[in-house]
Protein backbone atom coordinates (compact mmCIF):
# COMPACT_ATOMS: atom_id res chain seq x y z
CA UNK A 1 0.00 0.00 0.00
CA UNK A 2 1.23 3.44 -0.93
CA UNK A 3 1.29 6.17 1.73
CA UNK A 4 0.17 8.67 -0.89
CA UNK A 5 -3.46 9.72 -0.94
CA UNK A 6 -3.26 10.86 -4.56
CA UNK A 7 -0.84 9.76 -7.25
CA UNK A 8 -1.28 11.32 -10.66
CA UNK A 9 1.17 10.16 -13.31
CA UNK A 10 1.57 11.67 -16.77
CA UNK A 11 -2.07 12.55 -17.03
CA UNK A 12 -3.27 13.73 -20.44
CA UNK A 13 -6.64 14.73 -21.82
CA UNK A 14 -7.12 15.69 -25.46
CA UNK A 15 -10.23 17.00 -27.15
CA UNK A 16 -9.43 16.26 -30.75
CA UNK A 17 -6.26 18.21 -31.45
CA UNK A 18 -6.69 20.44 -28.40
CA UNK A 19 -4.54 19.32 -25.49
CA UNK A 20 -6.34 20.43 -22.32
CA UNK A 21 -3.85 18.49 -20.19
CA UNK A 22 -0.65 17.14 -21.66
CA UNK A 23 1.57 15.84 -18.89
CA UNK A 24 0.55 16.40 -15.29
CA UNK A 25 2.06 14.43 -12.41
CA UNK A 26 1.92 15.06 -8.69
CA UNK A 27 1.51 13.32 -5.34
CA UNK A 28 -0.53 14.28 -2.31
CA UNK A 29 0.19 12.89 1.16
CA UNK A 30 -2.17 12.46 4.14
CA UNK A 31 -2.57 15.69 6.09
CA UNK A 32 -1.46 17.93 3.24
CA UNK A 33 -3.15 21.12 2.28
CA UNK A 34 -2.05 20.75 -1.29
CA UNK A 35 -2.08 23.76 -3.58
CA UNK A 36 -2.87 23.16 -7.21
CA UNK A 37 -1.67 26.33 -8.82
CA UNK A 38 -1.81 27.56 -12.36
CA UNK A 39 -3.10 30.41 -14.48
CA UNK A 40 -6.56 30.29 -16.03
CA UNK A 41 -6.68 27.64 -18.75
CA UNK A 42 -3.65 25.78 -17.38
CA UNK A 43 -5.64 22.55 -17.04
CA UNK A 44 -6.42 22.61 -13.31
CA UNK A 45 -10.15 21.92 -13.62
CA UNK A 46 -9.62 19.24 -16.27
CA UNK A 47 -7.13 17.47 -14.00
CA UNK A 48 -9.48 17.67 -11.03
CA UNK A 49 -12.39 16.40 -13.13
CA UNK A 50 -10.35 13.38 -14.20
CA UNK A 51 -9.48 12.73 -10.52
CA UNK A 52 -13.21 12.61 -9.79
CA UNK A 53 -14.12 10.51 -12.86
CA UNK A 54 -16.13 13.33 -14.41
CA UNK A 55 -13.82 13.12 -17.40
CA UNK A 56 -12.13 10.08 -18.90
CA UNK A 57 -8.42 10.82 -19.43
CA UNK A 58 -6.80 10.17 -22.78
CA UNK A 59 -3.80 8.63 -21.03
CA UNK A 60 -2.02 8.53 -17.70
CA UNK A 61 -2.69 6.99 -14.36
CA UNK A 62 -4.70 8.29 -11.42
CA UNK A 63 -4.56 6.43 -8.11
CA UNK A 64 -6.33 7.56 -4.98
CA UNK A 65 -6.01 5.83 -1.61
CA UNK A 66 -3.66 3.39 -3.35
CA UNK A 67 -6.30 2.23 -5.82
CA UNK A 68 -6.78 2.79 -9.52
CA UNK A 69 -9.66 5.21 -10.15
CA UNK A 70 -10.78 3.42 -13.29
CA UNK A 71 -11.50 0.21 -11.38
CA UNK A 72 -12.44 1.42 -7.88
CA UNK A 73 -14.52 4.50 -8.63
CA UNK A 74 -17.21 4.03 -5.99
CA UNK A 75 -14.76 3.09 -3.22
CA UNK A 76 -12.63 6.14 -3.97
CA UNK A 77 -15.50 8.61 -4.34
CA UNK A 78 -17.01 7.46 -1.04
CA UNK A 79 -13.85 8.79 0.67
CA UNK A 80 -13.81 12.14 -1.13
CA UNK A 81 -15.76 15.34 -0.65
CA UNK A 82 -15.45 17.89 -3.41
CA UNK A 83 -16.54 21.13 -4.97
CA UNK A 84 -15.74 21.38 -8.66
CA UNK A 85 -15.68 25.00 -9.85
CA UNK A 86 -18.75 26.03 -7.85
CA UNK A 87 -21.38 24.20 -5.90
CA UNK A 88 -24.57 24.08 -7.98
CA UNK A 89 -27.51 23.14 -5.82
CA UNK A 90 -31.19 22.69 -6.62
CA UNK A 91 -32.39 26.26 -6.32
CA UNK A 92 -36.01 25.24 -5.77
CA UNK A 93 -35.07 23.18 -2.70
CA UNK A 94 -34.03 24.29 0.79
CA UNK A 95 -30.46 24.02 2.06
CA UNK A 96 -31.46 21.05 4.20
CA UNK A 97 -33.25 19.22 1.35
CA UNK A 98 -30.21 19.75 -0.86
CA UNK A 99 -27.91 18.26 1.74
CA UNK A 100 -30.33 15.35 2.23
CA UNK A 101 -30.26 14.66 -1.51
CA UNK A 102 -26.48 14.66 -1.80
CA UNK A 103 -26.03 12.94 1.55
CA UNK A 104 -28.36 10.11 0.57
CA UNK A 105 -26.01 9.03 -2.25
CA UNK A 106 -22.76 9.81 -0.43
CA UNK A 107 -22.28 6.22 0.68
CA UNK A 108 -22.84 6.97 4.37
CA UNK A 109 -25.89 7.16 6.58
CA UNK A 110 -26.59 10.87 7.03
CA UNK A 111 -28.88 11.91 9.85
CA UNK A 112 -30.68 15.23 10.19
CA UNK A 113 -28.58 16.06 13.22
CA UNK A 114 -25.43 15.52 11.12
CA UNK A 115 -26.83 17.92 8.52
CA UNK A 116 -27.57 20.43 11.29
CA UNK A 117 -24.05 20.03 12.63
CA UNK A 118 -22.52 20.69 9.21
CA UNK A 119 -24.73 23.72 8.60
CA UNK A 120 -23.64 25.09 11.95
CA UNK A 121 -19.98 24.41 11.11
CA UNK A 122 -20.21 26.50 7.94
CA UNK A 123 -22.23 29.25 9.62
CA UNK A 124 -25.59 28.54 8.02
CA UNK A 125 -27.50 27.55 11.13
CA UNK A 126 -30.96 29.05 11.02
CA UNK A 127 -31.01 29.11 7.19
CA UNK A 128 -31.64 25.39 6.70
CA UNK A 129 -35.27 25.83 5.63
CA UNK A 130 -34.48 28.66 3.19
CA UNK A 131 -34.45 27.91 -0.50
CA UNK A 132 -31.00 27.99 -2.08
CA UNK A 133 -32.33 30.36 -4.76
CA UNK A 134 -32.12 33.14 -2.19
CA UNK A 135 -28.55 32.37 -1.11
CA UNK A 136 -25.60 34.61 -1.96
CA UNK A 137 -22.59 33.15 -3.76
CA UNK A 138 -20.68 33.01 -0.48
CA UNK A 139 -23.52 31.15 1.26
CA UNK A 140 -23.70 28.64 -1.60
CA UNK A 141 -19.96 28.16 -1.32
CA UNK A 142 -20.28 27.47 2.42
CA UNK A 143 -23.21 25.14 1.78
CA UNK A 144 -20.95 23.42 -0.76
CA UNK A 145 -18.35 22.84 1.95
CA UNK A 146 -21.06 21.46 4.25
CA UNK A 147 -22.01 19.09 1.45
CA UNK A 148 -18.42 17.90 1.04
CA UNK A 149 -18.15 17.12 4.76
CA UNK A 150 -21.44 15.28 5.25
CA UNK A 151 -20.05 11.77 4.89
CA UNK A 152 -16.86 12.62 6.81
CA UNK A 153 -14.47 12.09 3.87
CA UNK A 154 -10.71 11.81 4.33
CA UNK A 155 -9.91 13.89 1.27
CA UNK A 156 -11.48 17.21 0.32
CA UNK A 157 -10.99 18.59 -3.17
CA UNK A 158 -11.88 22.23 -3.69
CA UNK A 159 -11.61 23.68 -7.17
CA UNK A 160 -11.27 27.47 -7.10
CA UNK A 161 -13.38 27.78 -3.93
CA UNK A 162 -12.97 31.53 -3.54
CA UNK A 163 -13.79 32.57 -7.10
CA UNK A 164 -16.38 35.33 -7.15
CA UNK A 165 -16.39 35.87 -3.41
CA UNK A 166 -16.05 39.24 -1.72
CA UNK A 167 -13.02 39.80 0.59
CA UNK A 168 -14.93 38.69 3.70
CA UNK A 169 -16.16 35.58 1.87
CA UNK A 170 -12.60 34.74 0.85
CA UNK A 171 -11.43 35.04 4.46
CA UNK A 172 -14.36 32.89 5.65
CA UNK A 173 -13.59 30.13 3.17
CA UNK A 174 -9.87 30.30 3.94
CA UNK A 175 -10.59 29.94 7.64
CA UNK A 176 -12.93 27.02 6.96
CA UNK A 177 -10.21 25.25 4.99
CA UNK A 178 -7.71 25.77 7.81
CA UNK A 179 -10.29 24.42 10.26
CA UNK A 180 -10.71 21.33 8.09
CA UNK A 181 -6.98 20.72 8.26
CA UNK A 182 -6.39 21.65 11.89
CA UNK A 183 -9.57 20.52 13.65
CA UNK A 184 -10.79 17.69 11.46
CA UNK A 185 -7.47 16.33 10.15
CA UNK A 186 -8.60 16.37 6.56
CA UNK A 187 -6.32 16.27 3.56
CA UNK A 188 -7.25 19.16 1.32
CA UNK A 189 -6.46 19.69 -2.35
CA UNK A 190 -7.06 23.29 -3.27
CA UNK A 191 -6.87 24.54 -6.82
CA UNK A 192 -6.50 28.22 -7.43
CA UNK A 193 -5.02 30.82 -9.70
CA UNK A 194 -4.80 33.17 -6.71
CA UNK A 195 -1.22 32.87 -5.57
CA UNK A 196 -1.62 34.44 -2.15
CA UNK A 197 -4.34 31.94 -1.34
CA UNK A 198 -2.03 28.99 -1.91
CA UNK A 199 0.82 30.71 -0.12
CA UNK A 200 -1.32 31.35 2.95
CA UNK A 201 -2.98 27.95 3.21
CA UNK A 202 -1.00 25.23 1.46
CA UNK A 203 2.00 23.32 2.80
CA UNK A 204 2.73 21.57 -0.50
CA UNK A 205 1.90 22.48 -4.07
CA UNK A 206 2.24 21.77 -7.74
CA UNK A 207 2.39 24.49 -10.36
CA UNK A 208 0.95 23.69 -13.75
CA UNK A 209 0.90 25.66 -16.96
CA UNK A 210 -0.31 24.85 -20.47
CA UNK A 211 -1.34 21.37 -19.35
CA UNK A 212 2.00 20.45 -17.84
CA UNK A 213 3.16 20.25 -14.25
CA UNK A 214 6.22 22.45 -13.84
CA UNK A 215 7.28 21.89 -10.26
CA UNK A 216 5.97 20.34 -7.05
CA UNK A 217 7.12 20.25 -3.46
CA UNK A 218 6.87 22.02 -0.12
CA UNK A 219 5.68 25.61 -0.48
CA UNK A 220 8.24 26.97 2.02
CA UNK A 221 11.14 25.10 0.45
CA UNK A 222 10.21 26.16 -3.05
CA UNK A 223 9.97 29.77 -1.94
CA UNK A 224 13.02 29.85 0.33
CA UNK A 225 15.26 28.46 -2.38
CA UNK A 226 14.61 31.55 -4.38
CA UNK A 227 16.45 34.85 -4.25
CA UNK A 228 14.26 37.49 -2.63
CA UNK A 229 13.69 41.11 -3.40
CA UNK A 230 13.58 42.93 -0.08
CA UNK A 231 12.27 46.45 0.31
CA UNK A 232 13.68 48.32 3.32
CA UNK A 233 12.29 51.53 4.76
CA UNK A 234 14.87 53.52 6.73
CA UNK A 235 15.80 57.05 7.79
CA UNK A 236 19.30 57.51 6.31
CA UNK A 237 19.54 56.24 2.78
CA UNK A 238 23.12 57.39 2.04
CA UNK A 239 24.54 55.77 5.14
CA UNK A 240 22.57 52.59 4.43
CA UNK A 241 23.92 52.41 0.87
CA UNK A 242 27.42 52.88 2.19
CA UNK A 243 27.04 50.14 4.82
CA UNK A 244 25.51 47.74 2.34
CA UNK A 245 28.08 48.24 -0.42
CA UNK A 246 30.97 47.89 2.06
CA UNK A 247 29.65 44.69 3.62
CA UNK A 248 28.04 43.03 0.54
CA UNK A 249 29.57 44.55 -2.57
CA UNK A 250 28.16 41.78 -4.74
CA UNK A 251 24.51 42.59 -3.90
CA UNK A 252 22.29 44.43 -6.35
CA UNK A 253 20.96 47.47 -4.49
CA UNK A 254 18.55 50.04 -5.85
CA UNK A 255 17.30 53.22 -4.18
CA UNK A 256 13.60 53.49 -4.85
CA UNK A 257 12.89 56.68 -2.87
CA UNK A 258 14.39 59.08 -0.33
CA UNK A 259 13.84 56.53 2.44
CA UNK A 260 13.60 53.15 0.73
CA UNK A 261 15.73 50.73 -1.17
CA UNK A 262 15.40 47.35 -2.88
CA UNK A 263 17.99 44.63 -2.37
CA UNK A 264 18.25 41.29 -4.21
CA UNK A 265 19.42 38.76 -1.65
CA UNK A 266 18.84 35.31 -0.27
CA UNK A 267 16.50 34.58 2.62
CA UNK A 268 19.13 33.90 5.29
CA UNK A 269 20.96 37.24 4.82
CA UNK A 270 17.97 39.35 5.90
CA UNK A 271 18.77 39.28 9.67
CA UNK A 272 22.41 40.20 9.01
CA UNK A 273 21.34 43.18 6.90
CA UNK A 274 19.05 44.36 9.67
CA UNK A 275 21.78 43.98 12.30
CA UNK A 276 24.40 45.80 10.19
CA UNK A 277 22.12 48.75 9.49
CA UNK A 278 21.15 49.02 13.16
CA UNK A 279 24.79 48.80 14.24
CA UNK A 280 25.62 51.67 11.87
CA UNK A 281 22.89 53.81 13.44
CA UNK A 282 20.42 53.53 10.58
CA UNK A 283 16.88 53.25 11.86
CA UNK A 284 14.95 50.51 10.03
CA UNK A 285 11.19 50.98 9.92
CA UNK A 286 10.17 48.09 7.70
CA UNK A 287 11.64 45.10 5.89
CA UNK A 288 9.31 43.62 3.30
CA UNK A 289 10.13 40.49 1.36
CA UNK A 290 8.79 40.97 -2.14
CA UNK A 291 9.76 37.79 -3.90
CA UNK A 292 7.00 35.48 -2.90
CA UNK A 293 4.99 32.98 -4.74
CA UNK A 294 3.87 35.49 -7.31
CA UNK A 295 7.38 36.14 -8.56
CA UNK A 296 8.30 32.50 -8.39
CA UNK A 297 5.17 31.55 -10.27
CA UNK A 298 5.66 34.18 -12.97
CA UNK A 299 9.29 33.18 -13.39
CA UNK A 300 8.29 29.53 -13.87
CA UNK A 301 5.43 30.30 -16.22
CA UNK A 302 7.54 32.65 -18.35
CA UNK A 303 10.30 30.08 -18.63
CA UNK B 1 -27.89 3.29 -3.62
CA UNK B 2 -30.13 2.93 -6.70
CA UNK B 3 -33.33 3.22 -4.66
CA UNK B 4 -31.97 6.17 -2.68
CA UNK B 5 -31.13 7.89 -5.93
CA UNK B 6 -34.61 7.09 -7.29
CA UNK B 7 -36.14 8.58 -4.15
CA UNK B 8 -34.03 11.70 -4.77
CA UNK B 9 -35.38 11.91 -8.30
CA UNK B 10 -38.97 11.68 -7.03
CA UNK B 11 -38.30 14.52 -4.59
CA UNK B 12 -36.78 16.68 -7.31
CA UNK B 13 -39.65 16.09 -9.74
CA UNK B 14 -42.20 16.76 -7.01
CA UNK B 15 -40.48 20.02 -6.02
CA UNK B 16 -39.98 21.35 -9.56
CA UNK B 17 -42.67 23.85 -10.59
CA UNK B 18 -42.64 22.67 -14.21
CA UNK B 19 -43.81 19.21 -13.10
CA UNK B 20 -47.20 20.73 -12.35
CA UNK B 21 -47.62 22.37 -15.75
CA UNK B 22 -48.76 19.05 -17.23
CA UNK B 23 -51.26 18.38 -14.44
CA UNK B 24 -52.58 21.93 -14.65
CA UNK B 25 -52.86 21.78 -18.44
CA UNK B 26 -54.74 18.47 -18.31
CA UNK B 27 -57.06 19.78 -15.59
CA UNK B 28 -57.81 22.93 -17.60
CA UNK B 29 -58.31 21.17 -20.93
CA UNK B 30 -60.47 18.38 -19.57
CA UNK B 31 -62.53 20.87 -17.57
CA UNK B 32 -63.16 22.91 -20.70
CA UNK B 33 -64.18 19.81 -22.66
CA UNK B 34 -66.44 18.58 -19.83
CA UNK B 35 -68.05 22.01 -19.56
CA UNK B 36 -68.62 22.17 -23.31
CA UNK B 37 -70.13 18.68 -23.31
CA UNK B 38 -72.37 19.51 -20.37
CA UNK B 39 -73.64 22.63 -22.10
CA UNK B 40 -73.76 21.53 -25.71
CA UNK B 41 -72.93 17.83 -25.76
CA UNK B 42 -76.19 16.63 -27.28
CA UNK B 43 -75.69 18.85 -30.37
CA UNK B 44 -72.16 17.49 -30.72
CA UNK B 45 -73.38 13.88 -30.47
CA UNK B 46 -76.29 14.36 -32.84
CA UNK B 47 -73.83 15.78 -35.37
CA UNK B 48 -71.85 12.51 -35.16
CA UNK B 49 -74.88 10.20 -35.17
CA UNK B 50 -76.92 12.05 -37.81
CA UNK B 51 -75.55 9.93 -40.64
CA UNK B 52 -76.73 6.74 -38.86
CA UNK B 53 -80.13 7.91 -37.68
CA UNK B 54 -81.88 6.80 -40.89
CA UNK B 55 -80.73 3.19 -40.40
CA UNK B 56 -80.29 2.96 -36.59
CA UNK B 57 -82.31 3.94 -33.59
CA UNK B 58 -80.34 5.01 -30.52
CA UNK B 59 -81.95 4.31 -27.16
CA UNK B 60 -80.72 5.46 -23.76
CA UNK B 61 -78.20 8.17 -23.03
CA UNK B 62 -75.39 8.01 -25.58
CA UNK B 63 -73.77 11.07 -24.01
CA UNK B 64 -72.34 9.37 -20.94
CA UNK B 65 -69.10 9.47 -18.96
CA UNK B 66 -67.55 6.62 -20.93
CA UNK B 67 -68.07 8.33 -24.27
CA UNK B 68 -66.80 11.62 -22.88
CA UNK B 69 -63.69 9.85 -21.52
CA UNK B 70 -63.08 8.20 -24.90
CA UNK B 71 -63.42 11.53 -26.72
CA UNK B 72 -61.10 13.26 -24.26
CA UNK B 73 -58.48 10.52 -24.54
CA UNK B 74 -58.63 10.70 -28.31
CA UNK B 75 -58.21 14.47 -28.26
CA UNK B 76 -55.47 14.72 -25.65
CA UNK B 77 -53.35 11.60 -25.98
CA UNK B 78 -51.59 13.23 -28.96
CA UNK B 79 -50.73 16.30 -26.89
CA UNK B 80 -49.78 14.63 -23.63
CA UNK B 81 -46.31 13.65 -24.99
CA UNK B 82 -45.37 17.33 -24.94
CA UNK B 83 -46.36 17.57 -21.30
CA UNK B 84 -44.35 14.44 -20.49
CA UNK B 85 -41.28 15.55 -22.47
CA UNK B 86 -41.38 18.91 -20.71
CA UNK B 87 -40.29 17.15 -17.52
CA UNK B 88 -38.48 14.02 -18.71
CA UNK B 89 -36.43 15.85 -21.38
CA UNK B 90 -35.01 17.97 -18.58
CA UNK B 91 -33.97 15.16 -16.24
CA UNK B 92 -30.35 14.86 -17.39
CA UNK B 93 -29.71 17.95 -19.50
CA UNK B 94 -31.45 20.27 -17.04
CA UNK B 95 -29.08 19.06 -14.34
CA UNK B 96 -26.14 19.43 -16.71
CA UNK B 97 -27.20 23.02 -17.44
CA UNK B 98 -27.71 23.76 -13.75
CA UNK B 99 -24.39 22.14 -12.77
CA UNK B 100 -25.92 19.72 -10.26
CA UNK B 101 -25.12 16.76 -12.55
CA UNK B 102 -21.46 17.46 -11.83
CA UNK B 103 -22.15 17.14 -8.11
CA UNK B 104 -24.21 13.96 -8.53
CA UNK B 105 -21.53 12.35 -10.70
CA UNK B 106 -18.88 12.82 -8.02
CA UNK B 107 -20.88 10.68 -5.59
CA UNK B 108 -20.14 6.98 -5.14
CA UNK B 109 -23.07 5.83 -7.25
CA UNK B 110 -22.51 4.30 -10.67
CA UNK B 111 -23.58 6.37 -13.63
CA UNK B 112 -25.80 3.51 -14.78
CA UNK B 113 -27.67 3.55 -11.45
CA UNK B 114 -27.93 7.32 -11.59
CA UNK B 115 -29.43 7.22 -15.07
CA UNK B 116 -31.73 4.26 -14.37
CA UNK B 117 -33.10 6.09 -11.34
CA UNK B 118 -33.95 8.98 -13.65
CA UNK B 119 -35.67 6.59 -16.06
CA UNK B 120 -37.68 5.10 -13.21
CA UNK B 121 -38.68 8.51 -11.88
CA UNK B 122 -39.53 9.70 -15.41
CA UNK B 123 -41.67 6.59 -15.89
CA UNK B 124 -43.45 7.24 -12.60
CA UNK B 125 -44.11 10.86 -13.57
CA UNK B 126 -45.52 9.69 -16.91
CA UNK B 127 -47.81 7.33 -15.02
CA UNK B 128 -48.99 10.15 -12.75
CA UNK B 129 -49.80 12.30 -15.80
CA UNK B 130 -51.76 9.46 -17.41
CA UNK B 131 -53.57 8.56 -14.19
CA UNK B 132 -54.54 12.20 -13.74
CA UNK B 133 -55.83 12.29 -17.31
CA UNK B 134 -57.74 9.07 -16.57
CA UNK B 135 -59.16 10.46 -13.35
CA UNK B 136 -60.22 13.73 -14.95
CA UNK B 137 -61.69 12.10 -18.06
CA UNK B 138 -63.18 8.91 -16.66
CA UNK B 139 -63.71 9.77 -13.00
CA UNK B 140 -65.05 13.30 -13.34
CA UNK B 141 -66.78 12.29 -16.60
CA UNK B 142 -68.72 9.55 -14.74
CA UNK B 143 -69.61 11.95 -11.92
CA UNK B 144 -71.00 14.52 -14.35
CA UNK B 145 -72.49 12.29 -17.04
CA UNK B 146 -72.99 8.86 -15.46
CA UNK B 147 -72.05 5.62 -17.23
CA UNK B 148 -73.52 3.78 -20.16
CA UNK B 149 -72.75 1.89 -23.35
CA UNK B 150 -69.93 3.26 -25.46
CA UNK B 151 -70.45 4.18 -29.05
CA UNK B 152 -67.19 4.21 -31.01
CA UNK B 153 -66.91 5.42 -34.55
CA UNK B 154 -63.94 4.04 -36.42
CA UNK B 155 -62.90 3.43 -40.02
CA UNK B 156 -64.89 0.18 -40.21
CA UNK B 157 -68.08 1.77 -38.96
CA UNK B 158 -69.91 2.14 -35.69
CA UNK B 159 -69.16 -0.14 -32.72
CA UNK B 160 -71.42 -0.25 -29.68
CA UNK B 161 -69.73 -1.67 -26.59
CA UNK B 162 -71.76 -2.74 -23.58
CA UNK B 163 -71.15 -0.85 -20.37
CA UNK B 164 -70.24 -4.07 -18.54
CA UNK B 165 -67.59 -4.69 -21.18
CA UNK B 166 -65.81 -1.35 -20.77
CA UNK B 167 -63.72 -1.50 -17.59
CA UNK B 168 -61.10 -3.92 -18.92
CA UNK B 169 -60.99 -2.09 -22.26
CA UNK B 170 -60.24 1.22 -20.57
CA UNK B 171 -57.68 -0.51 -18.35
CA UNK B 172 -55.98 -2.12 -21.34
CA UNK B 173 -56.24 1.10 -23.35
CA UNK B 174 -54.60 3.07 -20.58
CA UNK B 175 -51.92 0.38 -20.30
CA UNK B 176 -50.95 0.63 -23.97
CA UNK B 177 -51.23 4.43 -23.87
CA UNK B 178 -48.82 4.35 -20.93
CA UNK B 179 -46.38 2.27 -22.95
CA UNK B 180 -46.58 4.81 -25.78
CA UNK B 181 -45.99 7.71 -23.41
CA UNK B 182 -43.18 5.79 -21.74
CA UNK B 183 -41.52 5.52 -25.15
CA UNK B 184 -41.73 9.31 -25.44
CA UNK B 185 -40.34 9.72 -21.93
CA UNK B 186 -37.48 7.31 -22.73
CA UNK B 187 -36.75 9.09 -26.01
CA UNK B 188 -36.58 12.49 -24.31
CA UNK B 189 -34.35 11.21 -21.46
CA UNK B 190 -32.05 9.58 -24.02
CA UNK B 191 -31.83 12.83 -26.00
CA UNK B 192 -31.25 14.58 -22.69
CA UNK B 193 -28.01 12.59 -22.29
CA UNK B 194 -26.67 14.18 -25.49
CA UNK B 195 -27.33 17.75 -24.46
CA UNK B 196 -26.27 20.24 -21.82
CA UNK B 197 -29.29 22.49 -22.14
CA UNK B 198 -32.81 21.66 -21.07
CA UNK B 199 -34.75 23.01 -24.05
CA UNK B 200 -32.92 21.07 -26.79
CA UNK B 201 -34.10 17.56 -25.87
CA UNK B 202 -37.71 18.71 -25.39
CA UNK B 203 -37.84 20.42 -28.78
CA UNK B 204 -36.00 17.54 -30.47
CA UNK B 205 -38.43 15.01 -28.98
CA UNK B 206 -41.39 16.93 -30.37
CA UNK B 207 -39.62 17.34 -33.74
CA UNK B 208 -39.03 13.57 -33.94
CA UNK B 209 -42.66 12.83 -33.07
CA UNK B 210 -43.81 15.32 -35.71
CA UNK B 211 -41.40 13.96 -38.32
CA UNK B 212 -42.33 10.31 -37.74
CA UNK B 213 -46.04 11.13 -37.59
CA UNK B 214 -45.85 12.85 -40.96
CA UNK B 215 -43.95 9.91 -42.45
CA UNK B 216 -46.49 7.56 -40.90
CA UNK B 217 -49.49 9.36 -42.30
CA UNK B 218 -48.05 10.06 -45.76
CA UNK B 219 -49.70 7.56 -48.03
CA UNK B 220 -46.60 7.04 -50.15
CA UNK B 221 -45.43 3.46 -50.88
CA UNK B 222 -41.77 4.28 -50.26
CA UNK B 223 -42.51 4.53 -46.53
CA UNK B 224 -44.60 1.33 -46.38
CA UNK B 225 -41.70 -0.79 -45.13
CA UNK B 226 -40.65 1.48 -42.29
CA UNK B 227 -44.08 2.70 -41.20
CA UNK B 228 -44.91 -0.35 -39.01
CA UNK B 229 -41.65 0.12 -37.11
CA UNK B 230 -42.10 3.78 -36.23
CA UNK B 231 -43.18 4.20 -32.62
CA UNK B 232 -45.52 6.99 -33.68
CA UNK B 233 -47.51 4.46 -35.69
CA UNK B 234 -48.32 2.75 -32.39
CA UNK B 235 -49.14 5.83 -30.33
CA UNK B 236 -52.84 5.28 -30.92
CA UNK B 237 -52.69 1.51 -30.38
CA UNK B 238 -54.78 2.03 -27.19
CA UNK B 239 -57.79 2.61 -29.49
CA UNK B 240 -57.61 -1.03 -30.59
CA UNK B 241 -59.05 -1.97 -27.18
CA UNK B 242 -62.32 -0.39 -28.33
CA UNK B 243 -62.64 -2.37 -31.54
CA UNK B 244 -64.71 -5.42 -32.36
CA UNK B 245 -63.57 -8.05 -33.10
CA UNK B 246 -60.80 -7.49 -30.58
CA UNK B 247 -57.50 -7.12 -32.58
CA UNK B 248 -55.19 -8.95 -30.19
CA UNK B 249 -52.43 -9.44 -32.77
CA UNK B 250 -52.35 -5.75 -33.66
CA UNK B 251 -52.08 -4.88 -29.99
CA UNK B 252 -49.36 -7.45 -29.39
CA UNK B 253 -47.37 -6.11 -32.32
CA UNK B 254 -47.70 -2.53 -31.04
CA UNK B 255 -46.61 -3.57 -27.55
CA UNK B 256 -43.57 -5.36 -28.93
CA UNK B 257 -42.55 -2.41 -31.12
CA UNK B 258 -42.93 0.04 -28.24
CA UNK B 259 -41.03 -2.19 -25.78
CA UNK B 260 -38.20 -2.68 -28.29
CA UNK B 261 -37.99 1.10 -28.71
CA UNK B 262 -37.81 1.57 -24.95
CA UNK B 263 -35.11 -1.08 -24.49
CA UNK B 264 -32.98 0.22 -27.38
CA UNK B 265 -33.32 3.83 -26.23
CA UNK B 266 -32.34 2.93 -22.66
CA UNK B 267 -29.31 1.04 -24.03
CA UNK B 268 -28.22 4.04 -26.11
CA UNK B 269 -28.70 6.37 -23.13
CA UNK B 270 -26.68 4.13 -20.80
CA UNK B 271 -23.84 3.88 -23.32
CA UNK B 272 -23.76 7.64 -23.88
CA UNK B 273 -24.13 8.61 -20.22
CA UNK B 274 -21.37 6.25 -19.08
CA UNK B 275 -18.99 7.66 -21.71
CA UNK B 276 -20.02 11.27 -21.24
CA UNK B 277 -17.39 13.78 -20.13
CA UNK B 278 -19.19 16.03 -17.68
CA UNK B 279 -17.88 19.46 -18.60
CA UNK B 280 -20.78 21.64 -17.53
Amino acid sequence: MSDKIIEVKQLAKYYGKFKAVEDVSFDVYPGDVFGFLGPNGAGKSTTIRTMLSLITPTSGETRLFGRDLAHHRSYILSRIGCIVEKPDFYKYLSAQKNLEIFGRISGASITRSKIGEMLEFVGLKGREKDKVAGFSHGMKQRLGIAQTLLHDPELIILDEPTTGLDPQGIIDIRNLILQLKNERNKTVVLSSHILSEIELIANRMVIINKGRSLVQGSVSELLNNQELIVRIELDDLQKALQVMSDRWPQLEIEATGPNSLLIHLSHEIIPQVNNSLSAAGVNVFAIESKRKLEDYFLKLVKN
Amino acid sequence: MFWKSTYNEFIKIAAKPRSYIGLAAISALVSVILFAMKVDGKTYISFITSSFEQTLTFEGDILNGDLIAFIILQMLIIHVPLLVALVTGDLVSGEAAMGSLRMLATKPISRSSLLMSKFLAGGAYTLVILLWLGFMALGVGHILFGSGDLMVLNSDGLVILQNADLAWRFLGGFGVAYLALLTIATLSITLSCFSDNSIGPIVTTMAIILFFTIIGTLDVPVFDNIRPFLFTSHMIAWRSFFEEPFPIETIQQSVIILVVHIVVLIGVALFKFNKKDILS
